[in-house]
């Protein structure tokens, strides 16, 4: 007798809150980020599961082309980060308010 | 009890438990670190439901280069120090916990409603292990890639250009303003 997939869809769910939460809580712009990882991971689970409840492959693809979007949107979002701590010399993203005036 | 629960026990419990810790973890290094353990504890779960592959580059690309990279940028800009308690949007932390557990409960219901659905998920996974066995993993995903989504095969490369330049126009610029703040 194997694990239901609902068990795993329950763990994916969780972890997708767990990374919205912290998204939304956390301050640090790098730890944000960290965060937004956690739910794109929580998501490839869901893609895994869908895949063998279905008997399908095409959930696993899509988990690859996730982990590359993931790819290139980290290394976009880390050089902006930089780019902030550089000018504003904080990655505090509640003191980075320029549009707000 | 067999080998699978046991391992999915195990898988959840640190899964769950690094994420939680990574909400309550100070120091951005800490956050980092329950990112690695959750997302090796994710790669168990992908080799327990038959998708090898995804496993493997789970490791090597997110909790080996991406991971690499967090830890590399935490490093640079020696961001450890506390965060600011104070809240600039009154109560925000609060809403964002109640909703948080809203949202979970609503996931969790619509994806327990959808297993309830799909009565044939024992043969999905029977077909999923006949794939995995006669063609192979890597290589009934490499057919469905290279012919399926071939097209947005395609469109990753573009996106991987188009990310390595707009990196290297962002780290260009910005040494073009340091070199203007000398200057000035």
């Amino acid at each position: 007798m194997s694990v239901a997939p609902g068990f795993y869809l329950m763990l994916a769910a969780l972890m997708f809150t767990v990374g919205v939460v912290g998204a939304l809580v956390r301050r640090n712009a790098i730890v944000i980020f960290m965060f937004i990882e956690l739910m794109l991971n929580a998501v490839n689970l869901f893609f895994v599961t869908f895949s063998r409840m279905h008997g399908h492959i095409d959930g696993q693809v899509l988990v690859f082309f996730v982990l590359v979007v993931a790819a290139a949107e980290v290394v976009v979002g880390l050089a902006i980060i930089t780019l902030i701590f550089r000018h504003r010399t904080t990655a505090n993203v509640d003191d980075a308010h320029l549009l707000r005036r | 009890m067999n080998l699978e629960q046991i391992l999915f026990g195990v898988m959840f419990i640190v899964a769950l438990g690094s994420s939680l810790a990574m909400l309550f973890a100070r120091n951005a290094v800490h956050t980092a670190l329950f990112l690695v353990a959750a997302q090796i504890a994710l790669a168990v779960a992908f080799l327990l439901q038959g998708a090898f592959f995804i496993a493997a580059i789970q490791i090597i690309v997110y909790a080996g280069a991406i991971m690499v990279l967090f830890l590399f940028v935490i490093m640079l800009l020696g961001v450890d120090r506390r965060e600011a308690l104070i809240e600039p949007l009154p109560g925000q932390r609060s809403l964002a916990i109640g909703l948080g557990a809203l949202l979970a409960a609503q996931i969790a219901y619509v994806a327990w409603r959808g297993v309830g659905a799909i009565s044939e998920a024992r043969r999905g996974a029977e077909a999923l292990t006949a794939l995995n066995r006669d063609p192979g993993n890597v290589e009934s995903i490499a057919r469905a890639l290279f012919s399926r989504y071939l097209l947005p095969f395609e469109a990753t490369s573009v996106l991987l250009v188009v990310a390595i330049v707009g990196v290297m126009v962002l780290a260009r610029r910005l040494s073009a303003v340091g070199q203007d703040g000398a200057a000035e």
